[in-house]
């Protein structure tokens, strides 16, 4: 399936959740936008590496709140490490979807280490990742979102839809989020 | 006062109640502190940089974070710190042992001893050095010019500083 699809999709259930969501730098945030803008999603701009670092701190403070993180195979393997924390820390309001394309999607098709056969899935498993889940058809992708699954590995296309530049500023794109997502209330 | 206590009061005082750690030797009776604490989430975390992003989640829920580390930590942050944080206006109280300076017995911990400072004042950011009978007060302002400003704050914490610990 195109990484687009997948994006649609997980937006249609993190709506029907009412989960918040965090989505990856670069092109999956300008994906996201224009599939399924809300106020609820967090696009990231920068700090590659750490959208499940964002969305696990998230979980935490918010436990009654579904967090649902759109992550990428490149960007999990510049934080590994974060597999093995959220085996031992996530909650169960958490769930991390990784889009995984092969390759380095939004500079140019790079391939990654997923391209020569290293599985995310296997290694989230290894780091005590107890509920993983590989999607590998559209068909499959939707139960899985509607599952407990943790970790969830949708393995994708590479390449990018034509959509444009997220047309919001950094202020504009955290304070709705928080506010509209009523998380905190600024004295 | 006992330099970790007067910390960890400072810390308590403005209600910090989220902490990611990586450790350092002089940071221990502060982790074992924080971590005993019911009202403190504490997450041990693989490396500084995913303990900023778990921080800046933290706070956009609702939470007052603190991330606590060595100074060689920073250097492992520097984007989190720049790209999330000071990108966003999203606050940070960095507890930072600060290796490397006079009386310290591991060489390689001078390089990023000296380049602590420096670093912290190109980035712009507020950086604190008090002593055991000040910390108290001082990591609670700390907080506070943080959460008001929305930005990372650091108190630094040098060799000196744990000498009586």
């Amino acid at each position: 399936m195109k990484r687009i699809e997948a994006i649609s999709l997980a937006a249609e259930a993190a709506a029907a959740q009412k989960a918040l969501l965090i989505s990856n730098i670069g092109f999956p945030s300008r994906e996201l936008f224009s599939v399924r803008d809300r106020p609820e999603n967090f696009y990231m701009l920068g700090s590659m590496g750490l959208a499940s670092s964002i969305g696990l701190g998230l979980a935490l403070a918010r436990p009654e709140r579904r967090v649902m993180v759109l992550d990428g195979d490149g960007s999990v393997l510049m934080n590994l490490g974060t597999l093995a924390t959220i085996a031992h820390y996530a909650p169960e309001n958490y769930q991390l979807v990784i889009l995984d394309n092969c390759c380095y999607g939004s500079t140019g098709s790079q391939p990654t280490c997923t391209h020569l056969g290293t599985d995310l899935s296997v290694l989230a498993k290894a780091a005590g990742v107890k509920k993983v889940s590989l999607v590998e058809r559209a068909g499959t992708l939707t139960p899985a979102l509607q599952s407990h699954d943790t970790v969830i590995v949708v393995k994708v296309e590479e390449g990018n839809a034509p959509v444009p530049i997220i047309g919001l500023s950094p202020e504009e794109i955290i304070d709705r989020f928080i506010w509209t997502s009523r998380l905190r209330a600024f004295a | 006062m006992n330099p970790s206590l007067a910390v960890y009061q400072g810390m308590k005082r403005v209600g910090i109640n989220f902490a990611t750690s990586v450790p350092c030797v002089n940071l221990q009776e502060l982790l074992a502190l924080v971590n005993g604490d019911p009202d403190i989430i504490h997450l041990p975390v693989t490396r500084e940089e995913e303990g900023a992003g778990i921080c800046a989640g933290a706070w956009m829920g609702g939470r007052r974070p603190a991330l606590l580390m060595q100074n060689s930590g920073l250097g492992n942050c520097i984007n989190a710190l720049a790209s999330l944080d000071m990108l966003y206006g999203i606050p940070l109280l960095m507890v930072i042992s600060h290796r490397g300076g006079v009386g310290e017995p591991i060489i390689g911990q001078v390089p990023m001893g000296r380049l602590t400072v420096p670093l912290l004042d190109a980035m712009g950011i507020l950086h604190f050095q008090p002593l055991p009978a000040q910390a108290e007060e001082t990591v609670a302002a700390a907080w506070s010019q943080a959460a008001a400003a929305r930005r990372p704050v650091a108190v630094l914490l040098d060799l000196e500083y744990w000498r009586n610990k």
